[in-house]
Parts: structure tokens; C-alpha cells; sequence
């Protein structure tokens, strides 16, 4: 049974589990706090007779403590993830010297662009492969993710990547796994009917590996 | 503290003297009580509609392909042998968070609730502008029957999602929907006018027609809360409608705002829809919040815990409700940077809502806590949106955001929100004022079985969904099975569908009592809550015109336990200060 985050094969996935576990111990707290404390006070406050409530409009030291503790604990947090998120979405991130491939989405597909021999994406000799992603392991990859129709949402889960991909625009995204092996993408925009089913293996290949699957590709067309 | 001040004494109401016909009674009638009263109706009905779809959806989910239950009544293009098909299915997701959120619980928390109480709480005869208040009920009714009606056109009903995205909503191509999704246009367009019409006039009445004596600081959260929502509404609105007009054009007369093949731009839409989306998330959790407040403080038999902190976050909520629209668009492909600065926002915005849950405990405090019904629900409702409040901040941070946006986990999210949060407080409020509404108590026996039974399945059904979206369930599915990192999750759709079941039969505890108490309840009395505000100091139900004599304001709105008062523990606001008995003598 999973009852927590799917395995994490990103470079990046440990900043971007250790938000979920920083955030999963602040509100667990919070939660803990607020919960017993309704529930506390319900039994012991109950209603007895003869008994009156205490008169009281408020608190203003309470206020004050009580608003600016989540305040300064929220900024925090957001300062903390926005450095993250530059790091992951910012629009200059990808590591240079990333391998280029392109993902074109439409219903219920996604189309990968791998350069051909000359190893430049966006030339002549590019070749596209349907619902099929393969790329070597330990090496930063850049998608040009494109839609040709409506929204779809690129999601691999275990590499802690999701990105829309919008038609007209040119979206990059990066990641880099740090295992090889065999995954899916999913897609996360209700894009129609089939939605549902819009899905493709990815291939993480050792970086020989990938070379020699990538040449017989080429070879074969 | 009650500041007691020397106001001018009643005037009395001028009445008409005809006896109106019933058409103008019960139909088209411009008495505000009538009309809060008519949405309750309209609303219920869309509740159970909702409803109705949810458990559809759930069948689907707990047991893709298996017909369902009654499934041959359905017709080829919607579920041949039973078996519901992907597009049925789209069209449910759509048209359940459609009603529920349009035709729900909008109506309820403001069409019933900003109807009925505005005017009685603020001792006015009615409100500001009557045949404009009957005109937004009116326009509501078709908005409805017309977003009914598409199930049955070609091609199904919408099937975009209740956010019907661009360029999907936009293209009938890629979705296969064209006169459904046209009629949902029509129809939200339609309760738009409805809410625009109704926010002018709760916005006019509270500014203008509060009673001799009732200060703003004087006037009960709930007032406070339908009156910020108004506001909220009202800047809102208007941008859906245009949004939807456009989507609309682009659909029927050739426009391209969202086609991106002819240099339109799809996140556009998703700018409009969420700069509206958003004030409307609060538009939709305000009010509760308000019921919540007022019916704890009668409960607790306690003043409101921070009365002004409460009206101060109140505003706050307004005011970043308008800065934080495009965390819902994260993931969307829009500049990164963007993404910064509404993060920013967007923890700030929890602040209020931290403010709210703390003063609510505190108007627990050292109280004398008396569990009726809407005291139940009140208490429920803050400790269920406290798990929709925390559960906001995983997706609040951008990075994570990554991971759980379209998953279960915002499902888990909105729903902890809307129906632990909004309808509960929906719940209490009708608890509350069914007897002021009907002259009639509801049964107390099976609201608190109706309390337990739905706070436990409530729970079953959704906390399991935050699991769900962890493991990286995308939402919006039409079967979660043929992914890998899914397996062995099914037994939680399986389990989740049949807690649903019993929420859904919970839901009935309540129709069957709402029914029942309508004729056979007990007769209520004028104030069957010892409650302090106005609208309890009338006959249950009020009279045309609402008062006898305008009421004159004394006291603050919340007057529960003042020491000066001896012989009970709540003090009426419009209780003249020389007729209360000290206490001390």
C-alpha cells in the first residue's frame, strides 16, 4: 500500500519531498493542536447548570501572537519553496549541456522528437517515436514540450515532473534521473474522452545503452 | 462591555394594507423572506442533483465497466448497457461541480441566507431594492433549468470540467460537446446577472436600511460575512461573464481568444476564469464562516471570541482574495516568476482564515457549551476546514505544487473546503433558522444522528482522497487503472464509493426531516435559542414587513452571559437598557 509519495528517481525530488515532509510536520502540528483542542474543550466546557459562561470580547496579546506566528511560519515557507521552484521551473534552470528532445502532445498521445544522427534537435533528420520516451540516466534532459490540440499535462510521478503543455506555446522542462528503468507518463489536464488512457512508457536507459538504441533508431529509418 | 447608548425609540412599520394575491405571495413575490425561502427550494433540489452525480461518479470508480445500478435507464449515448461511457463520464465530473458549487451551495450560502437574514438581522422591513431581489430569483430559475436541460441535448452535456478550460470548451471538435457546452455558457451567464442583481441589493440594504442604533461594529458576523461576500461577488462576477461570453464568441461567431491557431492565447481564459475563480472560493466559504461564528457564540452561550479581529480578517480575506488567482496556475506554463510572487500571496492569504480557526476556539473557551444541532455542525465545520486549510498549504508552495496539482489530493482539498467547510455551515444555518423560516422545529433526535453519521462519512470518503493524490492519482480520470505507480490502490476506490454511499444516505436523514418538520414539527417559538440577535425578536415566521416596530439597537451583536443581566444568560440587541435587571444589585 502507498501512503506516501511514490518513489523519487529526480536529482531534484529530494528539495521537492523535503517540502512535503517540512510542510507534513508544521500542519501536522497545527492540526494536532487544533483538533484536541476543540475537542477539549467541548467535554470540559459542556454545559452544566447553574453554571455561566466567562465574559469575554477577545484577546489583543492573543491576537497579535496568534496572527503573526502562522504570518512569519507562511513567509518563511514561501520564501524557502520559491527558491526551490526557480531552481526546478525557473526559465533559464536546465543545467547546460542538457539533452534536447521534443514531446508534442495531442488526444490521446504524446509524440517524442529525438534528433537524428547529427544529434541537434530541430533539424531534418529529427525522427519522432509515438508514446515512447527514452533517455539515458544521469543526464539533465530539456523537453520542448508542445500540444497540438488542447491542454494535456506531462507527468512522470517518480521524477516529481508536471508541466501543462499548451497549444502555441513552447514550454521547457527539465529533469534528471538518477536510475534507470522502465515508467509512464501520464497526462494531468482533462483533455477529452480518452484522458483517461493518455499515457506513454519512458525508458531510462545506462548512457551506452541509450547510444545504441538511439542509433538503431536512426539505422532503421 | 456592551455600549449602551441612548438611541431614538421605534418608528412603526408601514404596512401595506391589500392582501397581496398568491401569484404575488408565493410566486413573484418581492418579500425577502419569499424569496430566501424560494432558493432554499431551488437550491435543495440542486444539492440532490449533485449528489446524485457524485454516487454515479463513484460507481464508475470503485467498479470501471460494470453497469451500473439502474443503468438501463440511461440512454445509448450516455451509458449503453448500463456501462457508463468516457464521455457520460466527463460530463458528470463537469456538471456535478456545477451544481454543487454554482447551484449548491452558492444559492444556499447567499441566495437562501443573504436573502432571508440580511434584512431581519439588520432590522430592516425588507430590502433595498425588492423587484430586483425577485428578478435574481427569477433568472436563477432558468440558469438552472437550462444547465438540466443539456444532458439531454446532442452530444451530451458539458464536459470540460467545471472550469471548462480553453481550448477543449472552446473546441466542439476536440470534445465532442457543442450545444451542451453552449448551454453551460448560457446558464452561468444567467446566474451571473442573478448574483450581480442580488450583491447590488444585499450591498445597498446593509449600507443604507440598518436599524436606529445598529452600528457597523454592532452588526452580527453573519451580516459582516454576506456583506463581504456581496462585495466579492459583485468584483467578480462580471469578469466570469465576460470570460464566458468570449468563450462563447469563439465557439459560435468565429472569435479567437482562446484558439491559439489563429493567435489566440488559451491561458487567457485561465486568467479570467481564476481572477473570478478565486474571489469565488471565498464567496463560497465566507458565509459559513459567519453562520459558524454566531451559531458557536450561541452555543457556547459566549460573545464572538475577537469580534473585531473576526471582521478585520473578514476584510483581509476580500482584499488578497483578489492578489492570489494564479496559484491555481502553477503548472499552467505561465512565467515561472509569476509563480513567485502569488506564492507569496497566497501563504499570506491563510493568515485570516489561521485568525478565524484560533478566535473560534476561543469563543469555545470557558464557555457554556450547549450541543444542539447547529452547534454540532458549527463545531464540525471548523474542524473540517482546518484539514481544507492545511491541506492548502502543500499546494501553496509551488515546488509540491508540482507533485499534487490535478490529483486526488486537491480533490481531497476542495472537498474538505466545500462540504466540510461550506455545507456544514450550511447545515447549521438551516438547523439554526428553520424554525424563524417555518415557525417550526426541526427534530433534534435526527439532526445529531444526521451530524454523526455524515461528519464520520464525510471523513471515510475524502480524507482517503490526500492518500490517493500523495501516491500521484491524477484527478479527472475515468478509470485510475493501466498505471503502474497506481496498483493496488483500487480497494481505496472501492472503499471510498461505499462510505459515499452512506454520506449520500445520511443526506437523506436530513430531506426526510426538512420534509417532516414543514408540516409536522413542533411550533417554534419566536426565539427558540435564546439568541440575541434581531431577527429572534420577531414572531417565528415574521410578518410581512418584519417588525411590528423598527427595532432600535442597544447592544452588540453577540451579548451572551453579560454580568448586568441576572435572570438569563443572553441579552437581545434591541433589549432597552433600562428594563435589564442587574445583576449585582
Amino acid at each position: 500500500m502507498k501512503w506516501s509519495l511514490p518513489e523519487n528517481i529526480a536529482t531534484y525530488g529530494g528539495k521537492i519531498d523535503a517540502i512535503f515532509w517540512v510542510i507534513t510536520v508544521v500542519t501536522g502540528i497545527a492540526f494536532v493542536l487544533v483538533e484536541i483542542g476543540i475537542i477539549w474543550f467541548a467535554v470540559k466546557y459542556r454545559r452544566r447548570e447553574g453554571r455561566r459562561a466567562y465574559y469575554t470580547h477577545g484577546n489583543k496579546a492573543l491576537e497579535v501572537l496568534w496572527t503573526s506566528v502562522p504570518a512569519l511560519a507562511l513567509v518563511a515557507l514561501g520564501i524557502y519553496s520559491a527558491d526551490v521552484w526557480a531552481q526546478i521551473k525557473g526559465r533559464d534552470s536546465a543545467p547546460a549541456g542538457s539533452l534536447m528532445l521534443g514531446v508534442r502532445a495531442k488526444q490521446f498521445e504524446w509524440n517524442v522528437t529525438y534528433p537524428g544522427a547529427d544529434g541537434t534537435l530541430g533539424t531534418s533528420d529529427d525522427f519522432v517515436v509515438r508514446n515512447q520516451l527514452h533517455f539515458p540516466v544521469n543526464r539533465p534532459i530539456l523537453i520542448q514540450l508542445e500540444s497540438e490540440d488542447v491542454l494535456h499535462s506531462f507527468f512522470i510521478p517518480q521524477l516529481r515532473v508536471k508541466q501543462d503543455a499548451v497549444p502555441g506555446m513552447t514550454i521547457p522542462v527539465w529533469f534528471e534521473a538518477t536510475k534507470t528503468g522502465g515508467y509512464q507518463i501520464g497526462c494531468a489536464e482533462l483533455c477529452g474522452l480518452g484522458h483517461y488512457r493518455m499515457r506513454a512508457r519512458v525508458t531510462i536507459h545506462e548512457p551506452d545503452e541509450y547510444e545504441r538504441w538511439h542509433a538503431e533508431q536512426v539505422a532503421s529509418r | 462591555m456592551a455600549t449602551i447608548v441612548a438611541e431614538p425609540t421605534g418608528r412603526p412599520v408601514v404596512r401595506e394594507p391589500h392582501e397581496l394575491s398568491f401569484i404575488r405571495k408565493y410566486i413573484f413575490s418581492s418579500d425577502h423572506k419569499v424569496i430566501g425561502i424560494q432558493f432554499l427550494f431551488l437550491s435543495l433540489f440542486f444539492l440532490l442533483a449533485g449528489g446524485l452525480l457524485a454516487m454515479m461518479i463513484r460507481w464508475q470508480l470503485a467498479w470501471p465497466g460494470q453497469p451500473m445500478p439502474l443503468g438501463s435507464l440511461f440512454p445509448e449515448t450516455m451509458a449503453p448497457d448500463g456501462i457508463m461511457l468516457p464521455e457520460f463520464y466527463n460530463s458528470l465530473v463537469t456538471m456535478h461541480g456545477t451544481f454543487m458549487i454554482f447551484f449548491a451551495v452558492m444559492l444556499l450560502l447567499v441566495g437562501v441566507f443573504a436573502n432571508y437574514l440580511i434584512p431581519l438581522q439588520i432590522g430592516a422591513p425588507d430590502m433595498a431594492f425588492p423587484r430586483i431581489n425577485m428578478a435574481s430569483f427569477w433568472v436563477a430559475v432558468p440558469a438552472g433549468l437550462i444547465a438540466l436541460a443539456s444532458f439531454l441535448v446532442e452530444g451530451g452535456a458539458a464536459g470540460a470540467g467545471w472550469t471548462s478550460y480553453a481550448p477543449l470548451s472552446a473546441m466542439p471538435e476536440a470534445s465532442g460537446v457543442s450545444l451542451g457546452q453552449q448551454m453551460w455558457i448560457v446558464s452561468l451567464v444567467l446566474l451571473g446577472l442573478s448574483s450581480i442583481l442580488g450583491s447590488t441589493n444585499y450591498i445597498t440594504t446593509v449600507i443604507n436600511m440598518r436599524a436606529p442604533g445598529m452600528t457597523w461594529m454592532r452588526l452580527p458576523l453573519t451580516v459582516w460575512a454576506l456583506f463581504i461576500t456581496a462585495i466579492l461577488a459583485l468584483l467578480s462576477m462580471p469578469v466570469l461573464t465576460g470570460a464566458m461570453i468570449m468563450l462563447l464568441f469563439d465557439q459560435t461567431i468565429g472569435t479567437h481568444f482562446f484558439l491559439p491557431a489563429e493567435g489566440g492565447q488559451p491561458l487567457l481564459w485561465q486568467h479570467l476564469f481564476w481572477f473570478f475563480g478565486h474571489p469565488e472560493v471565498y464567496v463560497l466559504i465566507l458565509p459559513a464562516m459567519g453562520f459558524t461564528s454566531e451559531i458557536l457564540a450561541n452555543g457556547s452561550r459566549k460573545p464572538v471570541f475577537g469580534y473585531h479581529a473576526m471582521v478585520g480578517a473578514l476584510v483581509s480575506i476580500a482584499v488578497l482574495g483578489f492578489m492570489v488567482w494564479g496559484h491555481h496556475m502553477f503548472q499552467s506554463g505561465m512565467n515561472p516568476l509569476l509563480a513567485t510572487s502569488f506564492m507569496v500571496s497566497t501563504m499570506v492569504i491563510a493568515v485570516p482564515s489561521a485568525i478565524k480557526t484560533f478566535n473560534w476556539m476561543g469563543t469555545m473557551w470557558r464557555g457554556n457549551l450547549h450541543f444542539h444541532t447547529p452547534m454540532l455542525f458549527a463545531i464540525g465545520f471548523v474542524m473540517l476546514f482546518v484539514i481544507g486549510g492545511l491541506s492548502g498549504i502543500f499546494m501553496a508552495s509551488a515546488p509540491f505544487d508540482i507533485f499534487i496539482h490535478d490529483t486526488y489530493f486537491i480533490v481531497a482539498h476542495i472537498h474538505y473546503v466545500l462540504f466540510g467547510g461550506a455545507l456544514f455551515g450550511i447545515f447549521a444555518a438551516i438547523y439554526y433558522w428553520f424554525p424563524k423560516m417555518f415557525g417550526r422545529m426541526m427534530n433534534e433526535k435526527l439532526g445529531k444522528v444526521h451530524f454523526a453519521l455524515t461528519f464520520l462519512f464525510f471523513n471515510l470518503v475524502f480524507f482517503p482522497m490526500h492518500t490517493q493524490g500523495l501516491a500521484g492519482m491524477m484527478r479527472r480520470l475515468y478509470q485510475t487503472t493501466g498505471y503502474e505507480h497506481l496498483e493496488g490502490l483500487q480497494w481505496t476506490h472501492v472503499l471510498i464509493t461505499i462510505s459515499a454511499f452512506g454520506l449520500f444516505l445520511s443526506g437523506m436523514l436530513f430531506a426526510v426531516n426538512f420534509a417532516w418538520s414543514l408540516f409536522r414539527g413542533p411550533k417554534a417559538p419566536a426565539n427558540p435559542w435564546n439568541a440575541t440577535t434581531l431577527e429572534w425578536q420577531t414572531p417565528s415566521p415574521p410578518m410581512h414587513g418584519n417588525w411590528e416596530e423598527v427595532p432600535v439597537v442597544y447592544h452588540g451583536p453577540h451579548e451572551y452571559s453579560h454580568p448586568d443581566v441576572a435572570d438569563k444568560d443572553w441579552l437581545a440587541q434591541n433589549e432597552r437598557p433600562d428594563v435589564v435587571s442587574p445583576a449585582r444589585p
